[in-house]
């Protein structure tokens, strides 16, 4: 299997980036780690006629922590995501991406751009309320994770952009859980869950955020469920019956291993799961 | 037969393998590793449709693309006789299309081919194919054997008026009687999904077409049979004809088969006057190499209330796609040979009933009809055992054939060679501590956590074949099952073994030198095995049906035999004394008693080759030849535990643990049959709880690449206990038996057994495999009576109730993982 | 015609400097342009791992690279680790151990295998599994790659691996 021609760039500036971007007009399309886009050309189910590659634009990779968050850049690598055990859920969800060769490819900013609802980490921005930075001609906007995921494949990342950063809010002092499940160690989620919870000095929750990964068109919160649990107990029952109203909402697509049923049914149980760990 | 006892220095040793060090350091050399000079790459243009006229092909794009050689469709082919199938059972009638390389007319099957495209340049003529523009007119489509079998149905093949291929029978005693006498009867329905055998390397050929003559790289299991069938379709001479199997990245069955392509890239290859290579893609191997199984049993088997089975019966519906390949309608004949299992059961049916529908082809893969039959027995023990309220175990050790009795007839009439049934299962619980388990299960389920047990108690039919049973006035193919050898010591003792066999993976290179070395008193490095290559060696069968060393390392070890023998000969002559004074001890052909009065082979071969000093008549040199033709089939056995924890919330399996215990015979090398089990062992895992080949009811193929056929990774299965039991098999001088198949004949019931057990709690009596999670979370459903929605994976079952997707919708990336 | 793009890589210490189409894969580079056909192909969507090489240092899955995204780097494959007279620790545990059969998922294996114990020296079991989660053999079931990995990663501390 093999890609239809192309011509190709690796351009040393941002600048020099978007320039070309803009010459290779609406075919034209942005190479990092390639690993969502290459496969597909492979099978030739997308054929742009321009790849620029970022990889020599400096400045895009690297995880900082500043100002009560991190900002990672776009190009880190899943690789580098999970070796930063400080990033909490953020290190352990780059984890469970695919295998070491994909991770050692494969970019958040890439994954986020792409906008597929399956992959890992959308609804683990979503849950964070975290933002990126886009670049275009007329300079740099922020986008608020709420307003990046608008249909399947489709981010606001738009023509002639570049994601080039993403910001995360620390969340010190939140537990967190992680539910992936799918039927091979390196298959995408038929369901993933997170669930981020901060506890009160009462043991209560103060705070919960839960995100839902391939339940939808789009990446998704299960807000119904945060909604029953905030403010209130934290104990198995309260997770239990919070947890029941996950799918609350979702139209999940259905596929080969899992039919929109049972999907919304693993988000219950998933939802819990995370919950009872996050609560910890 | 032989007067040369083998000193027994090599065979048992678990001694690392010959062929290793070029594949360790990435040296092997595999058919898409050769670049000829002139080369041209094919590239096959594959139906998008399952059932189609083919309303017209337009190359004139595709042709004018630069590098393009040639476009050919199927009016262009002119070869005498399509593609082969070996199956003629004397009485029986079977419906067989005609099956040419490309479609004639119309395209019966998605990735049929259609046209194929020729160019110097490996990506041009990938984009010279997307300018071959078919259109086609669509037929209707059938994908379910059963609805195909339907009087009404739709018909895959016009001129036969039924898809309905044959209908074949094997039994013994009498099934009225059985029933009569039976106290209880169970019948299920057993559904052995299709599959893929999936090697790792896919197919590829490279053809060579010059001076009239024929040289066909090509990845395949038995070259010597590729060379006949290509004499006939090119009407040449087959000593015109060179087919050489390289090092072959593993075949699982699916490297049998002869297949078009190999064709079309010699033809094109006649046509164009240059060498021709294609290579499969993955996506094609999944839609256009022969699938196994897809097979629906209906079982039925009664016993009395002491748990004495009175008979068996199987009603076997077999999906064998549009197209037969080599032996596709025989597949199922394989489950009828061991319908008795383990058991002494008085009255046996077995009857196949095939059917035609818009699928590939299945045939042989790894098993080979006798996963199928291990299945749907082992799993029918165990309903059985549920039945009669009795431990699966017991009633597993009454019905036994006890060891004493054999070799022992079953009521089908074939012979089982030897066995001990009982003995296999007494070593494998020496491993397990079943009164733990089952206290600790019950424990578990306490807090409401499900672990199962399940065993599989198995045998199989190997070592194929006794050409009078199996040959064209026995069992009905067409050919003869014996194999070939040559043994050939140099003059200066080092030693060539020419084999007939063609492995890809078994590491024959190693065994087959071990067997040589004891006998002929040197080292197996002193051994070089050669085979793959019809050139050199005599004509051969090749490597299936767990056949290479029962039948191909008993033709060496004959072929060894005359050698040593005329060794002896010729050092008695040389030392003075005589020939049944003689020994071969400590690597020397010496006087009984007198180890100083002796000869090594190097110093034999050298008398052998100047012959000065030869006994009266004798002719020079050393070599022998042998074609050995077994007696009778080979029956490995053993038994099998898997332990399961189900996550009865999600219905998510974990295998905690697998033990095996096999008998294949006396081990000439343990590691190579412990890798063997393991990787058979996961073959049958990824049935069992990972694979499927799944067609939509449109016929199109929704698992067609990697990420859809998941075959598990070492991340999904667990590490394995084994150990062995040896009972010689009287059938060879070696006494072994075949272990390739063995572990996937025996994996599937174990664990869907271990399921069973762990959710019977819960209700859940019988389940059909795969166990994916969400099959496994129905049934636990079904069993609590809440309403579940159908398996969006059976056949006819409709997976998206929002119809916003397309069949395999999910994540559009083939590959996990971010980053554009 | 996509115009050729000139690169420059180093692939198992040898620099290689030429024109190449932008859309060639690097596993085509390797096999084809360089005849280092150690490196295998077994599927078209990134799973399967036969064609896994270090780059920079890491293991990738070079049917999901490109050529061109290559330039300037160091590619080492199965080929650069070790020689028949001189085999890496992970080639020789994979030897000792039985960790083949057809020998072609094997040099990817090794690849991902050398990556990891490069990475984490000592890994667990269920490291060892998860590490090569990328890697897709038919043949050996993995029960002999892990115990290779294993025995590969305690050779030096002297420990027994029990499997």
């Amino acid at each position: 299997m093999i890609p239809a021609e192309f011509d190709y760039v690796a351009p040393e500036t941002l600048d020099e980036a978007l320039a070309a971007l803009k010459d290779g007009g609406e075919d034209a399309k942005l190479l990092a780690g390639g690993h969502s886009l290459l496969p597909l050309m492979k099978l030739r189910l997308a054929a742009p006629t321009l790849l620029v590659d970022l990889r020599r634009v400096p400045g895009l990779s690297g995880i900082a922590r500043s100002n009560g968050g991190w900002t990672i850049g776009a190009m880190t690598t899943h690789t580098a995501m999970e070796s930063e055990s400080d990033l909490g859920l953020m290190s352990a969800v780059a984890h469970t991406i695919a295998d070491p060769q994909v991770r050692n490819r494969g970019t958040i900013g890439g994954s986020l751009a792409h906008g597929d609802p399956a992959s890992d980490q959308l609804a683990i921005l979503l849950a964070y309320e975290g933002s990126v930075v886009i670049r275009g001609e007329s300079g740099e906007r922020e986008v608020a994770a709420a307003d990046l995921f608008e249909d399947y494949l489709t981010t606001a990342v738009g023509e002639g952009e570049v994601l080039t950063e993403t910001r995360w809010p620390a969340l010190d002092g939140y537990g967190w859980g992680y539910e992936k499940f799918n039927r091979r160690k390196e298959d995408w989620s038929m369901v993933a869950v997170s669930a981020l919870v901060k506890k009160a000095g009462d043991g209560s929750c103060e705070d919960v955020r839960i995100g839902l990964t391939h339940m939808g068109n789009v990446p998704l919160r299960a807000t119904a469920a945060e909604q029953a649990l905030r403010g209130g107990p934290l104990d198995a029952a309260s997770i239990a019956a919070a947890a029941e109203q996950a799918a609350e909402g979702t139209e999940p697509p259905g596929d080969l291993n899992a039919s929109p049923d049972y999907k919304r049914h693993l988000a219950r149980v998933l939802c819990r799961r995370a919950l009872e760990e996050a609560a910890k | 037969m032989t007067a040369v006892e083998a000193n027994g220095k090599w065979v048992g040793q678990a001694l690392r393998r010959k062929e290793d060090p070029r594949m360790i350091t990435g040296r092997g050399n595999y058919v898409d590793d050769m670049i000829v000079s002139g080369m041209l790459y094919m590239h096959v243009v594959r139906s998008s449709e399952a059932h189609a006229k083919i309303v017209s092909i337009d190359a004139t794009g595709a042709r004018e693309h630069p590098g393009v050689y040639g476009v050919f469709t199927a009016e262009d082919l002119d070869i005498a006789s399509g593609l082969p199938m070996a199956w003629v059972p004397p009485g029986v009638e079977i419906k067989t299309p005609e099956h040419w390389p490309l479609a004639k007319g119309e395209v019966k099957y998605v990735g049929q081919g259609v046209a194929i495209v020729l160019g110097s340049d490996k990506y041009g003529v990938v984009d010279a194919a997307e300018e071959v523009l078919v259109e086609y007119d669509p037929l209707p489509v059938v994908v379910d054997p059963e609805k195909a079998l339907a009087d009404d149905s739709i018909l895959v093949h016009e001129e036969f008026g039924t898809n309905k291929t044959h209908e074949w029978s094997i039994g013994g005693g009498d099934m009225d009687a059985a029933w009569q006498e039976a106290d209880v009867i169970v019948e299920r329905r057993i559904v052995n999904h299709r599959t893929a055998g999936s090697p790792i390397e896919p197919r590829v050929c490279l053809a060579d077409f010059r001076g009239g003559s024929l040289t066909l790289h090509l990845t395949s299991q038995n070259p010597h049979l590729i060379r006949l069938f290509m004499a006939g379709e090119f009407e040449m001479s087959e000593d015109r004809i060179r087919v050489i199997a390289p090092d072959v990245g593993g075949g699982f069955g699916v490297k049998i088969s002869h297949y078009p392509e190999e064709i079309l890239a010699a033809w094109s290859s006649k046509q164009l006057g240059r060498p021709v290579k294609w290579t499969e893609t993955r996506s094609e191997n999944l839609s256009s190499t022969i699938h196994g199984r897809d097979q629906i049993d209906y079982v039925k088997v009664g016993a009395k209330r002491d748990g004495t089975i009175t008979g068996l019966e199987c009603k076997a519906i077999a999906d064998f796609g549009a197209f037969y390949t080599l032996l596709t309608p025989f597949i199922p004949a394989f489950t009828g040979f061991v319908i008795s299992g383990c058991y002494k059961i008085p009255n046996l049916s077995f009857t196949a009933i095939g059917a035609f529908t818009n699928k590939m082809a299945t045939d042989a893969t790894r098993g080979a009809g006798r996963p199928e039959a291990t299945h749907l027995i082992e799993v029918m023990i165990d309903q059985l055992a549920a039945e009669l309220d009795m431990d699966p175990l017991e009633l597993r050790r009454k019905n036994f054939i006890p060891k004493e009795d054999f070799p022992a007839e079953v009521a089908i009439g074939i012979v089982y060679d030897s066995g001990d049934y009982h003995g296999s299962l007494d070593k494998l619980l020496t491993h397990v501590d079943l009164d733990a388990f089952r206290s600790e299960q019950a424990e578990l389920r306490n807090q409401g956590k499900y672990r199962g047990i399940g065993f599989s108690t198995w045998m199989e039919i190997c070592g194929l074949a006794p050409s009078r049973v199996v040959g064209p006035s026995g069992v009905g193919l067409q050919a003869g099952f014996y194999e070939s050898s040559i043994v050939r010591v140099h003059a200066s003792g080092g030693v060539t073994v020419y084999t007939g066999t063609a492995p890809h993976g078994q590491g024959l290179d190693t065994s087959f030198a071990q067997i040589v070395a004891d006998r002929l008193g040197i080292t197996p490095d002193q051994v070089d095995v050669q085979h793959g290559d019809t050139g050199t060696g005599p004509f051969g069968l090749g490597t299936y049906g767990s056949r290479s060393l029962a039948v191909g390392g008993e033709s060496i070890a004959r072929s060894t035999a005359k050698v040593a023998e005329k060794a002896m000969k010729i050092a008695a002559h040389q030392l003075e004394a005589a020939p049944e004074d003689m020994e071969l001890a400590d690597g020397k052909f010496s006087v009984k008693g007198s180890p100083d009065k002796g000869m090594t082979l190097a110093e034999v071969a050298g008398g052998a080759y100047i012959p000065e000093n030869l006994p009266e008549g004798m002719e020079p040199g050393l070599e022998e030849t042998t074609f050995y033709d077994p007696e009778n089939f080979v029956f490995p056995f053993g038994a099998h535990a898997c332990i399961v924890d189900v996550d009865a919330e999600t219905g998510k399996i974990d295998i905690s643990r697998y033990v095996c215990v096999d008998d294949c015979g006396p081990a000439i090398n343990p590691k190579l049959i412990d890798g063997q089990i393991h990787g058979g062992v996961v073959h049958g895992i990824g049935q069992a709880l990972y694979e499927r080949i799944h067609y939509d009811d449109e016929g199109q193929l929704v698992t067609g690449t990697f990420v859809d056929y998941a075959l598990p990774s070492a991340a999904d299965v667990p590490s394995f206990e084994t150990d062995r039991t040896e009972t010689p098999s009287p059938v060879n001088s070696l006494g072994v038996k075949g272990v390739g198949e063995a572990g996937t004949i025996a994996a599937t019931p174990a664990i869907v057994n271990a399921v069973i057990d762990a959710l019977r709690p819960l209700g859940v009596t019988y389940i059909d495999m795969p166990l994916s999670p969400q099959n496994v979370w129905a049934k636990i459903q079904e069993a609590k009576g809440s309403a579940v929605p159908p398996d969006p994976g059976k056949q006819g079952g409709s997976f998206d109730e929002h119809g916003s997707g397309s069949a395999g919708s999910g994540p559009t990336s083939p590959s996990e993982g971010g980053g554009l | 015609m996509a115009s050729r793009v000139p690169i420059t890589v180093t692939v198992n210490g040898q620099r290689h400097v030429g024109d190449v189409e932008p859309r060639q894969l690097l596993v085509h580079f390797l096999r084809e342009s360089l005849g280092l056909t150690g490196t295998h192909v077994g599927c078209d969507t990134s799973n399967c791992g036969a064609c896994t090489v270090h780059l920079d240092g890491d293991a990738v899955k070079s049917c999901t690279v490109l050529a061109v995204q290559a330039d300037g780097a160091n590619v080492t494959t199965i080929e650069g680790i070790g020689s028949e007279s001189d085999l890496h620790p992970m080639q020789e545990a994979f030897w000792e151990h039985h960790g083949l059969q057809c020998g072609y998922c094997t040099p990817g294996m090794i690849m991902a295998a050398a990556d990891l114990i490069a990475k984490n020296p000592d890994p667990s079991e269920t490291e060892v599994r998860e590490a090569l989660a990328g890697n897709l053999c038919r043949c050996t079931g993995y029960h002999n790659i892990v115990k290779a990995v294993l025995s590969a990663a305690k050779a030096t501390s002297g420990q027994e691996v029990t499997l």
